[in-house]
């Protein structure tokens, strides 16, 4: 059930709907305070206008009576911070602090100005061996499938971000960052560089290609080196 | 030079005075009220500048390839360089110096009713210092390759290896203008500290100070204890610049994310450093204007106090995603959340002033209304950016560009307007036109929103920060009617600022005279001449009560000056 996504995009990744829950719950929380505190604001503002009110009474905000109207509101906001961080943190373990348990296929993520190069590990789903395939902008990857993804900087920094599966990270030089992702529907989604990495920020549009199986098992067969070996 | 500065009471009648030349009446006086004005035309001036800048970006962004009429065609190099230099200019060059440093130097000796700051002589090369670091950071546009452009938050390795920036002297100039514009706070911040701890009038106890007294002191303290780690990492990266030094550099042993830290420990209390003066500000202006005591005066003063410890401890929900260690980010996802507590509750706090008040909707206190809330917005918009779990997805998207908005907007433009209003008869001997006032206010405050409310629904859609041009990307491309829309915002917004200048100088000019105390107020300010004389008080007050006896049952009036004896 997506009944929170606002993001006018697909949830492509098993963890997209966690995180728009986690933006959902929050929406109606903080949407809450905000009503009610803007309700009272604008009603003080109207009710104790001069004509209505000529002379203001002397409340020092010390009568317990009275503080209590601050001290309550206060109180219920740690809790509801409490509610907040408590689904926040559980999308995050998942998210960012967990793999998905070997053996799945990796995929090597390199950015540098200004261009994303990917190395996917080809029909022997291992990274580093001959058959791997190396494409510029393009990743292409199997639905309903984990993948853990490896991602390096050559220069500056960078930031891989797939809006559809609600994923992000920072590519940094001199550090391998892994994280992981899957998608549940075929297609083509936007990949884009979200930290600003000098004049060409703007030319760094990928695109993901999510593949099922058949058609991914082809898109390997027609890509891996061997093949364009023999195909020369 | 003190006797030359003795008579610098006004601008009017300072031209005809045969001792002073120009240039020691405005540009090397010693008095507090002068050196409040230095910093608020230079800080004004900058402003004009930043928002030339956003002008010349947003036309970019919505209609990509035009001829900007006034700056020509926008390259990616001038995008990267507008959008950094606008957001370089408006939090230090705007924020810092009106609402820490001349509210600062204009309200401090005044309120605590003394006759000058401690240190006079340093609070003129605070202004000295800070006036270079300006035009040291203007000279950086101009100098081969252009002017800085790796963002204002300056992430090396872009920043710090010219092959990469493409901007080599820029980007030196930038962080060398930016580190001088912190030693320039640092002297004005001991002054801030000093006066108001051991200038106060005989009889001003610490609860008596009024409470915008108080935030000054408190930004200057987190100041103070947060650019230290700063000011050590900005002389690394001039090294990185300029020696070939490897502090952020990996192939020598160094770490890009070592400077994140750096700058957040720094930029989170930053937050709050401008924050404060301006909540300081409408606290004084919610109560002149709802004839009240400011409700819970301890509580707050308290709450402030926390609020800037808690500052301390935030600084890295800024990097959830940005290569440290995943762990961390549920530390600082509570702490983060922990904030929104104090500042809920300064707030509400100020909301129960307005209770069974006696409300006038003058210019000053629409724009102190118009900051709680705006900055309400900008206050819950921040839980979904320090919940890790939202911020994967919202991390350096325009939500978060919109979110910080409603907070330094309402901060440094609303808060500085509350000011500059306000004080302007104490400024100035004048008042200030109130039909031009109003409509300035709604002519500011409704594109505000028309700007950045857009500019919410476009980052949750996707859009990332920092763009050329969102011609290549499919699913954001479609928005660019939204994207005009602000723009266009943007542009009514920034013309409404003549009716501002105009009303500025026109009362400037030829405005109503103003009384001592033209709002009938109880701070120390208003119970000497407007403007004061140099030596602000004939006599120096005694004080017998706090800032905020309004609407005493035992009086008649509904106002009781604190120096009033009875």
């Amino acid at each position: 059930m997506d009944i929170f996504n606002f993001t006018r995009l697909p949830a492509l990744s098993s963890f997209a709907t966690p995180i728009d829950d986690v933006i959902g719950w929050v929406t109606v929380m903080v949407g809450f305070w905000f009503i009610l505190t803007e309700a009272v604001f604008f009603y003080f503002i109207f009710k104790y206008r001069k004509q209505n009110s000529p002379r203001a009474a002397y409340i020092t905000g010390e009568e317990p009576e009275l503080f209590r109207w601050i001290s309550r509101p206060h109180a219920a906001v740690l809790v509801f911070d409490v509610f907040i961080v408590v689904i926040g943190v559980r999308v995050w373990l998942d998210v960012k602090q967990t793999l998905p348990p070997e053996p799945v296929p990796h995929v090597r993520v390199i950015a540098q100005q200004w261009a994303w190069t990917f190395v996917h590990p080809g029909p022997d789903a291992q990274l580093g061996t001959d058959d791997d395939i190396k494409s510029v902008d393009d990743l292409h990857i199997q639905t309903n499938q984990k993948y853990i993804w490896e991602l390096e900087a050559k220069d500056v920094l960078h930031s891989f971000s797939v809006p559809a599966m609600r994923l992000k990270q920072d590519a940094v030089p001199g550090r391998v960052i892994k994280g992981w992702m899957d998608a549940n529907a075929a297609g083509v989604y936007e990949i884009q560089c979200v930290e600003i990495c000098g004049i060409g920020h703007g030319l760094m549009p990928g695109k993901l290609y999510v593949e099922d199986a058949a058609q991914h098992a082809a898109w390997m067969q027609a890509h891996t080196p061997t093949a364009r070996i023999a195909a020369n | 030079m003190a006797h030359a500065v003795d008579h610098a009471p006004a601008h009017d009648d300072a031209h005809g005075h045969h001792e002073q030349s120009f240039f020691m009446t405005y540009l090397w006086s010693t008095d507090h009220k002068m050196i409040a004005k230095q910093y608020m035309f230079t800080g004004m001036f900058m402003a004009l500048i930043g928002g030339f800048f956003a002008y010349a970006f947003r036309m970019q962004n919505a209609f990509p390839g035009m001829h900007v009429p006034g700056f020509g065609m926008v390259t990616p190099s001038d995008y990267n360089m507008l959008v950094t230099n606008h957001g370089t200019i408006m939090i230090f060059w705007v924020a810092m110096p009106v609402l820490v440093a001349a509210f600062g130097n204009f309200l401090i000796p005044l309120m605590v009713g003394c006759d000058d700051m401690v240190f006079p002589k340093l609070n003129r090369l605070s202004y000295q210092i800070f006036l270079l670091s300006a035009i040291v950071l203007i000279a950086g546009f101009f100098v081969p390759g252009g002017g800085f452009g790796g963002a204002w938050t300056a992430y090396p390795p872009l920043s710090a290896v010219g092959n990469y920036n493409l901007t080599p002297a820029g980007s030196t100039f930038w962080v060398l203008a930016v580190a001088l514009e912190f030693v320039a706070f640092l002297l004005g911040g001991i002054n801030f500290i000093t006066t108001s701890m051991n200038s106060r009038a005989p009889g001003m106890k610490l609860y008596d100070i009024p409470i915008v007294v108080w935030t000054i002191v408190i930004a200057s303290i987190l100041f103070m204890c947060s650019v230290g780690p700063l000011i050590a990492g900005a002389i690394m990266l001039l090294f990185d610049q300029n020696l070939g030094t490897g502090f952020f550099n990996p192939a020598m042993g160094g770490d890009p994310v070592l400077w994140q830290h750096l700058f957040w420990f720094f930029g989170h209390p930053e937050v709050y450093v401008v924050l404060l003066p301006t909540l300081g500000m409408v606290a004084e202006i919610i109560c002149v204007f709802a004839r009240k005591k400011l409700f819970a005066y301890q509580t707050v003063l308290y709450t402030m106090f926390g609020t800037g410890i808690l500052s301390f401890t935030v600084w890295a929900h800024h990097q959830f995603i940005s290569g440290i260690d995943p762990r961390m980010a549920n530390v600082f996802t509570i702490t983060t959340l922990l904030i929104s507590v104090p500042i809920a509750e300064m707030l509400f706090v100020y909301i129960a002033t307005l209770y069974k008040g006696s409300i006038t909707l003058s210019t000053p206190m629409l724009w102190a209304l118009g900051f709680i809330a705006t900055f309400l917005i900008g206050g819950v918009t921040g839980i979904y950016l320090g919940t890790a779990g939202s911020d994967v997805y919202f991390h350096d998207t325009y939500f978060v560009l919109a979110h910080f908005h409603y907070t330094f907007f309402p901060i440094a433009i609303i808060g500085t307007f509350a000011g500059v209003t306000h004080w302007f008869p104490k400024m100035f001997g004048r008042m200030l036109d109130e039909t031009l006032g109003k409509l300035h206010f709604w002519l500011t405050i409704i594109p505000f929103n028309c700007i950045f409310i857009p500019l919410f629904f476009l980052g949750l859609w996707g859009e990332h920060r920092r763009i050329y041009s969102y011609e290549l990307f499919d699913e954001l491309w479609k928005y660019q009617g939204i994207r005009q829309f602000a723009t266009v915002s943007l542009l009514v917004m920034l013309a409404a600022q003549v009716i501002f200048i105009f009303n500025f100088f026109k009362s400037l000019r030829s405005g109503a005279i103003a009384s001592p105390n033209p709002y009938n107020a109880n701070t120390l300010e208003w119970q000497c001449p407007s403007p004061p004389p140099h030596g602000n008080f004939a006599e120096l007050p005694t004080v017998y009560r706090g800032p905020y006896e309004y609407s005493h049952p035992d009086r008649k009036e509904d106002f009781w000056p604190q120096n009033s004896p009875a």
